[in-house]
């Protein structure tokens, strides 16, 4: 054999070179769980893995452990994972490395959550569809798209149906966007728990029990939630009766509430269209169980709401809210913004009553409450948060 | 001196092929992910029912529960090297050593050693990156066994302890898989058994310690209760012990669940982290009825129970490797809660 000129054998080398970014490409039809699941685990940093269009009959959770790999379907209406016939795993695919961008497929029907992601930093989900196709049942799982302790979140064009907590959750995570996407038939529509920083608009939050939350618990690693804009959203006619499990913290938000802010601390709400919510429209309010955790701060404090459009609010409160019917009854609808009256620098601009329940613990229940009318606009403004910026070769990979 | 060379060379080869088959360091050692379990020489016989040379089998005193499948442990620690002792935690092996389990069942639970069908071998190999993970699934005529990276389902029957026959879609886990259980943060992939604690048992950590295998041994070693015997502990403490094994890689402050806000570990003082009052964080449908994790005095209403009663894959605990309800570690930690005193409940 001649020797290869050294050029040559060089380049050679660099095809061979896994710098170079490869393309994996997964197409429908028999066995495909274990030829998806191969390519999920073979894939190497910055290869894409294409899934073809059709459907997908999964048996089991999926799952991504490799850092900047691409996940791309042929669209959230062509490429179809189903887990119909799923056995095992706590989530249809579960990605546990940083730099991923999942888009353009769909999940149906997994036993536990959509997708999770966990401990994945600069996550991207762009272009996706989460569903329960037997519409809102209990027997759905919990969470639709489910980041959880990851700093760097986006969440843009996606559409999650039918889960039994939230469509769109974000938990315990930093410097967040969820944008252009649609929740519906959820219990919840869009939540943010125990986050740091997020910005969450141009939604559209309909049809589920409550619009769009924003929640701090105890007894978690990261808590203290706080500096979370929500704008530019729409979120009307939630009028899915709750389907959450009695233990869920979600089970106690009443049919029919547009936005919730519970227990957080700078939080703007403010430009979004609200209406046609039986509960109330704006509700805010501090943490109502019992805890033992001492760094856990249960009231809601610097809370800025203006400039919303509001419908209709307050017309069928659900049984979760207390005193609702008493309410109807009294002044024949519920206002369309109802504070707990706990917490400080509440300040409320939009040009409908706001309802205060005049409790002085979020514990006490209705039978101590001394509801009233109050005007929140005099409390003064809290300093503006900044808009959340993210890494830019988050917004290059969607572009 | 190149014939004498030669003759040398044939000489060494007709003395190791005479000689019992020596544990393959340098594959160990390698980058290679091997398509065969038989290449590493770890294990002989139908089924690689025998250990090597140099490869030592161990028991738990509280061992994982798989899906009742009976478990074979054995473990590699490379000539001239030794664990590094650790009081807590995960005894420390050196570059090298391999942990070794095949997965099996007897025809009839009554009879274990009985007609046992092995279904896989995994293989928990520590390089100089770290450890991986390698799940082996044997052939049917037991020669071999093949590398199964994205997993495999697999039905298995048997007769159960109560006479009864019991069928499950038996599930060999994916490598990602075995990280969800073996994960040990930014560490990569950890050990999850081969603590001192729950080794310490019928002297296996002194013939370690004999053999030259562990760098040292403390006078008092630390004790893992037997969950099953009630002479190494009371109900607590076996409980505790059960939890630590099959719940704890995943809810402890470091592991896969730590944002469940729920750890089991065995050092984790009683509150609501170690589920008394706490209530759920992201169960969705998994909480049932229940609102506490752990409602002292109350199994029933506790999601702990509720969970590991499930088959559902959308509320059953632990998530991977739970095809069947194990009965007697439902019982035993419905006995430990039974006997809380309700006062500490922490109920609004």
């Amino acid at each position: 054999m001649k020797p290869i000129p050294f050029l040559i054998a060089a380049s050679l080398l660099a095809i061979a070179n896994p710098v170079f970014a490869g393309t994996i490409s997964v197409e429908a039809g028999s066995d495909a769980q274990s030829r998806l699941q191969a390519a999920l685990i073979d894939a190497k940093p910055g290869d894409t893995i294409e899934i073809g269009a059709g459907r997908f009959d999964l048996t089991d959770g999926l799952s991504l452990d490799v850092d900047r790999v691409t996940v791309r379907g042929a669209g959230p209406g062509a490429t179809i994972l189903s887990f119909k016939a799923q056995k095992g795993a706590g989530e249809g695919l579960l990605v546990t490395a940083d730099d991923v961008v999942l888009r353009g497929f769909a999940v149906e029907d997994s036993r536990g959550d959509g997708i999770k992601s966990k401990a994945a930093n600069r996550i991207v989900y762009h272009d996706l569809r989460v569903e329960w196709t037997g519409g809102p049942r209990a027997s759905n799982g919990a969470y639709g798209i489910y980041p959880v302790e990851s700093t760097d979140v986006l969440i843009d064009k996606v559409t999650v149906r039918g889960a039994s907590d939230a469509g769109i959750y974000v938990g315990q995570s930093k410097n967040i966007v969820v944008r252009n996407s649609i929740a519906m038939f959820n219990v919840a529509g869009i939540e943010i728990e125990n986050c740091y920083g997020a910005d969450v608009y141009q939604n559209v939050a309909m049809h589920n029990t409550g619009g769009i939350l924003v929640f701090d618990l105890p007894d978690l690693p990261q808590k203290g939630g706080h500096a979370v804009r929500i704008f530019s959203n729409r979120t009307e006619k939630n009028d899915t009766p709750n389907f959450a499990p009695k233990g869920n913290i979600v089970a106690g938000v009443p049919n029919g509430t547009g936005v919730i802010i519970m227990a957080n601390r700078d939080v703007e709400v403010f430009n979004n269209v609200i209406g046609e919510n039986g509960s109330t429209n704006i509700f805010i309010v501090g943490y109502r169980n019992s805890f033992t955790d001492s760094g856990y701060n249960p009231l809601p404090s610097n809370i800025s709401i203006r400039g919303n459009m509001h419908g209709r609010a307050g017309f069928a409160p659900g049984p979760q809210f207390d005193g609702g019917a008493e309410m109807v009854a009294a002044m024949g609808s519920v206002p369309p913004i109802v504070w707990d009256g706990t917490g400080t620098n509440i300040r409320v601009t939009d040009t409908v009553p706001t309802l205060s329940l005049g409790l002085s613990d979020p514990k006490d229940r209705a039978t101590s409450a001394n509801p009233k009318i109050v005007d929140l606009g005099s409390s003064p403004e809290p300093v503006a948060l900044q808009a959340i910026v993210l890494p830019s070769s988050m917004e290059a990979a969607i572009r | 001196m190149k014939r004498a060379l030669a003759v040398l060379a044939a000489w060494v080869l007709l003395v190791s092929a005479s000689s019992p088959p020596e544990v393959d360091d340098t594959l160990i050692m390698g980058d290679t992910l091997p398509p065969s379990l038989k290449a590493f020489n770890l294990l002989s016989g139908s089924y690689g029912r025998i250990p090597n040379a140099g490869v030592t089998p161990y028991r738990l005193n509280t061992p994982l529960f798989s899906d009742y499948a009976e478990k074979f442990r054995f473990l590699y620690v490379p000539k001239g090297k030794k664990i590094a002792w650790r009081e807590e935690g995960e005894l420390d092996f050196p570059v090298g050593s391999v942990l070794v389990k095949s997965f099996g069942y007897p025809a009839d639970m009554r009879k274990p050693d009985e007609h046992v069908r092995i279904i896989e071998t995994r293989l928990l190999v520590r390089r100089e990156t770290g450890w991986i993970a390698l799940p082996y699934v044997w052939n049917a005529d037991g020669t071999d066994a093949v590398l199964k990276r994205a997993g495999l389902r697999v039905d298995v029957s048997w007769t159960h302890l109560d006479g009864k026959p019991r069928a499950i879609s038996y599930s060999v886990p994916n490598v990602n898989q075995c990280k969800g259980c073996h994960d040990d943060g930014a560490n990569g992939l950890g050990l999850i058994g081969p603590k001192a604690r729950n080794l310490n048992r019928e002297r296996q950590l002194q013939a370690l310690y004999a053999a030259g295998k562990i760098d040292r041994l403390p006078a008092n070693l630390p004790l893992l209760p037997v969950w099953t015997d009630t002479m190494t502990g009371n109900v607590e403490r076996r409980a505790r012990a059960y939890l630590d094994v099959n719940c704890a890689h995943c809810h402890s402050r470091s592991g896969p669940a730590n944002t469940s806000g729920l750890w089991l570990d065995w050092e984790q003082p009683e509150g609501p982290n170690l589920g008394f009052g706490k209530r759920p964080t992201a169960a969705g449908r998994g909480s049932g009825e229940g609102e506490f994790a752990i409602e002292p005095g109350h199994p029933d209403r506790s999601i702990l129970i509720y969970r590991m009663q499930s088959l559902d894959p959308g509320i059953a605990m632990p998530e991977l490797g739970r095809a069947t309800v194990h009965e007697e570690g439902v019982a035993l930690l419905s006995q430990w809660i039974a006997a809380m005193p309700t006062k500490d409940a922490g109920h609004p």
